[in-house]
């Protein structure tokens, strides 16, 4: 071969790289497994007010959330991603934590519009000001409900937010 | 037969529990007395000619410095046989804060008065279960009362269940990835 040993591998990404003679791949494991995760984000679905409508729509066939490996999932054993959708109360406060605590890692929290960020407009006795207050939310949607455009870009969001994890799968972390 | 007449019926039979008869808009509101609510209703329902079978609904309203005695019960009932609605206001006051039950009479009554205890503390006498349906069972204070705080921070009044869970979320916060 008279190619020189850097000329004969092929960068694909940042950190990935390619040997054609070989047939392999070099890349960091941060990498590979971001890119699984990345891919298949179950969520847990924890629809409490109208925004879960919204959530379903976007999940139906027109926005098809399968296209990004998202599939949602009834149990929390099995999910990854929790979306918070509709008004918080404060009565569904300990339900909502102990199905993020059942949740095995990684895990994440998607507040998806107003109510689950901030209250919006329920200022009012029985309703939590946003489940920030007692979960560590990753990505906030804003709108009322958000439309299903806006709830794929916070999914996006929150899928860049993964890929630039860093050793996150190790106990190094 | 028209309201009027259901009322006329009920000032043959018990004149000394009515104590205003009110019309607006052609709706026609009979303020009673509470002691005798549950006797009311039950002639009401049963009376073959007047047959007051449904209840459309059963609501308490606070009139926090605005009359006295401060609550009210209103119940809306209306008579198949007849199409006819008809409004019953008992006035309940705030130190002896207690009516009868009309379960027995109406069973859709049940909830709605248990809804009624939760937001405004009216106790239903003879009701088979009165408890809380809306909100947690160790909730204190009673929300829908005006004197009750508006916004969602309630200062010292909070309930127990929301401060734990903040406290919980506060110490598994050391078991997040960061």
């Amino acid at each position: 071969m008279d190619q020189k040993p850097d000329e004969c591998v092929i960068k694909i990404d940042e950190g990935i790289k390619l040997i054609p003679g070989a047939n392999a791949v070099v890349a960091s494991i941060d990498k590979l497994v971001n890119w699984g995760r990345t891919s298949s984000m179950w969520p847990a679905v924890f629809g409490t007010a109208c925004c879960a409508i919204e959530m379903m729509t976007t999940g139906a066939s027109h926005y098809d959330l399968d296209r990004f490996g998202i599939i949602f999932r009834a149990s929390p054993r099995q999910a990854d991603v929790m979306i918070i959708s509709g008004t918080v109360t404060k009565k569904m406060a300990p339900v909502m934590r102990r199905v993020y605590d059942q949740m095995a890692e990684p895990r994440y929290v998607i507040a998806m519009g107003s109510c689950a960020c901030t209250g919006n407009v329920y200022n009012t006795y029985s309703t939590a000001q946003g489940c920030d207050n007692f979960l560590p939310v990753d990505v906030y949607i804003p709108g009322c409900p958000p439309r299903p455009e806006a709830f794929i870009e916070g999914l996006m969001k929150l899928q860049e937010k993964i890929r630039n994890e860093h050793l996150r799968w190790s106990r190094w972390r | 037969m028209n309201p009027k007449d259901a009322v006329e019926k009920i000032r043959e039979r018990f004149p000394e529990e009515i104590r205003e008869i009110k019309e607006h808009n052609g709706q026609i509101s009979v303020i009673i007395r509470r002691d005798r609510v549950s006797d009311i209703l039950k002639y009401l329902h049963s009376d073959p000619f007047l047959k007051f079978d449904l209840l459309k609904d059963l609501c308490g309203v606070d009139y926090y410095k605005k009359k006295d005695p401060r609550f009210e019960v209103v119940y809306h009932i209306y008579s198949l046989q007849n199409r006819c609605l008809l409004r019953l206001r008992a006035e309940v006051p705030e130190d002896d804060c207690w009516i009868q039950s009309v379960s027995d009479v109406y069973a859709g009554a049940n909830w709605p008065e248990r809804e009624c205890y939760d937001l405004f503390g009216i106790v239903f006498k003879g009701h088979p279960d009165l408890r809380r349906v809306l909100l947690p069972d160790d909730w204190e204070g009673y929300p829908l009362r005006k004197d009750y705080p508006l916004q969602s921070d309630l200062g010292e009044r909070e309930w127990q269940g929301y401060l734990d869970v903040i406290e919980l979320a506060k110490k598994n916060m050391e078991f997040e990835t960061k």
